[in-house]
């Protein structure tokens, strides 16, 4: 039950974080104090990882570039796919890691202001580390759907404005 | 130059305008207008079923269907109704799909209505039952419902209408414009007297999914109503499928049947690729109806709160998505508040005396707006009201 209420509160946040603590209240019905304790117990043990906004970087930054890389990884006795992921999300221009059943091991994401700058990372940085026996890019030509947010496309209200 | 006064339809004539419609144009004109005058839900309809309906096209679907709907769909609504209502009837002679629950309404109307016929309609409720009455001949007759009520027709306010011998009442349930839910135990009791009226019922069932912690029920479901109830209900409202125009009314074989025939001349079948949407929301789109009822009910908790703290007094709705504050600390005549808090603070509310007289001195509000909108809404009112009204 609790777990439930504590699920609730957090889909809101992650659709809207900017909700209030006072309009999070009134919506799941509990009382603000709540809001705060949940929130900040969330914030502490590291389930809130932070608070971003989805920007749509397509319509602000036309060089911009992201780059989806699959990885494949030579596992060692003493190195894991852990150790390799380490060493790989460290950099900061990798926006994201993940571990992956399949053809690859690692699927990595990285964002930079030109090709050139990514095709560097690729070549220099991640094809150097240990362990990695190969990499295939994919550069993303279009966003169209990202976190559940759809980027370009009509959110227009079609109702009309008074209806019975 | 056509005196047209003499040439059109006296009947046709005889419906006064719409109480919506000037709010409309005049909301029409402005920009940056936050609406909560919508009846119809925010949502698109869910993808998977615009999908079907795209199927449907494709697979080259646009002939006609059997008048009162394709089997299929009507087997669908009828497992649908037995499991969600313990409403039993039969997809061969108890169920007509139609253009909506409004066509639904229209043709219930026709069929049970004979020259001068009082009908009963509680009030304030959805402003199409009084001209549609019109229309089929009948007299609509009000039952003024009463706010300390919560404007939930009791057995009182029924069989204090004894004297008018009205032969049909019409219950929105949940109700459109208040969201008062008249729930089990009321509709039992309200069920005696309907049977000593000996009234028939035209059930409008159209939110009974929307519903936050009340105890419904069908009240062709209640003991002895089922012979006496046509039910009317869609998927405009639960399934966000307004512009689909599909509904469906179920009942008595003889209703049903007289129905379909009036329909099978005027209509012939509703739409075909709508059918198909309905079946792929019937079959896989409740969770859709649920994910959205949890929303509605978020957004009902900051709306309630939201004017009871602007000093709004406002009775906490079980069902469908309005609010209906009352205004009358204002001051104001209900629609005198809509047209102003329209002018000046670009809120625009539906005025209660639209849905009957009974409904003055309240606003109907709806809910299914997004939060932030909600929240703005509320703001622009707390300035309104600041500024004396």
């Amino acid at each position: 039950m609790c777990a439930d209420r504590d699920k609730e509160l957090l889909k809101l946040l992650q659709q809207n974080a900017k909700l209030s603590n006072e309009t999070l209240a009134v919506m799941l019905d509990e009382k603000v104090e709540w809001i705060e304790d949940q929130i900040a117990s969330f914030e502490r043990e590291g389930i809130i990882r932070g608070y971003s906004a989805i920007v749509n970087w397509d319509r602000i930054d036309q060089d911009r570039v992201t780059a989806i890389i699959e990885v494949t990884v030579i596992p060692q006795r003493t190195v894991g796919f852990d150790e390799v992921a380490r060493r790989i999300y460290g950099f900061p221009e990798v926006e994201a890691v993940l571990l992956m059943s399949g053809t690859y091991d690692l699927q990595v994401v990285v964002s930079g202001h030109r090709i050139q700058e990514v095709a560097r990372f690729v070549s220099e940085r991640l094809a150097t580390i240990d362990f990695i026996q190969s990499t295939t890019t994919h550069f993303i030509l279009k966003t169209y759907k990202v976190d559940g947010v759809v980027m370009e496309g009509d959110d227009d209200d079609h109702r009309l404005v008074i209806s019975p | 130059m056509m005196a047209w006064s003499e040439r059109l339809s006296t009947l046709a004539q005889e419906i006064p305008p719409s109480g919506i419609r000037r709010f409309f144009d005049l909301a029409e004109t402005m920009d940056d207008v936050i609406s909560l005058g919508v009846g119809e839900p925010d949502f698109v309809t869910p993808w998977h079923i615009r999908e079907a309906g795209l199927y449907a096209l494709e697979r080259g679907m646009t002939a006609y269907t059997a008048n009162a709907g394709l089997f299929s769909l009507r087997t669908a609504i009828s497992g649908y109704l037995s499991e969600r209502f313990g409403l039993e009837y039969s997809p061969d002679s108890n169920i007509l799909v139609t253009v909506g629950g409004s066509q639904a309404i229209d043709l219930a109307l026709r069929v049970t209505v004979r020259p001068g016929d009082p009908i009963l309609v509680p009030e304030p409720t959805y402003v199409a039952y009084r001209p549609l009455i019109h229309l089929a001949g009948g007299q609509a007759v009000s039952v003024p419902l009463r706010a300390e009520n919560g404007f939930r027709l009791s057995e009182e306010d029924l069989l204090s209408c004894q004297s008018s011998m009205a032969r049909t009442l019409i219950l929105c349930n949940p109700s459109n414009p208040t969201g008062a839910v008249i729930e089990r135990r009321a509709l039992e009791r309200l069920a005696k007297v309907i049977e000593e009226m000996d009234l028939l019922v035209i059930a409008d069932e159209i939110y009974a999914e929307i519903l936050y912690d009340a105890d419904y029920c069908s009240i062709a479901s209640v003991s002895g109503m089922r012979d006496r109830t046509v039910v009317v209900a869609g998927f405009s409202k639960a399934f966000a499928m307004t512009g689909w125009r599909l509904g469906y009314a179920a009942g008595p074989q003889e209703i049903i049947q007289t129905m379909l025939r009036v329909h099978q001349y005027s209509m012939l079948c509703a739409p075909v690729m709508a059918q198909m949407a309905a079946l792929e929301a019937l079959d896989k789109g409740l969770t859709d109806v649920s994910a959205m009822v949890t929303e509605y009910d978020r957004r009902r908790r900051l709306i309630v709160h939201g004017l009871r703290e602007l000093g709004l007094p406002t009775a906490n709705p079980q069902g469908a998505f309005y609010v209906f504050p009352e205004i009358r600390g204002t001051g104001l005549s209900s629609a005198a508040f809509a047209e102003d808090l329209l002018r000046q603070q670009r809120v625009a509310v539906v005025p209660g005396s639209v849905f009957g007289a009974p409904g003055e001195g309240f606003v109907r509000c709806s809910y299914a707006t997004a939060i932030g909108q909600l929240e703005r809404a509320l703001e622009r009112i707390r300035q309104y009201l600041r500024a004396g009204g």
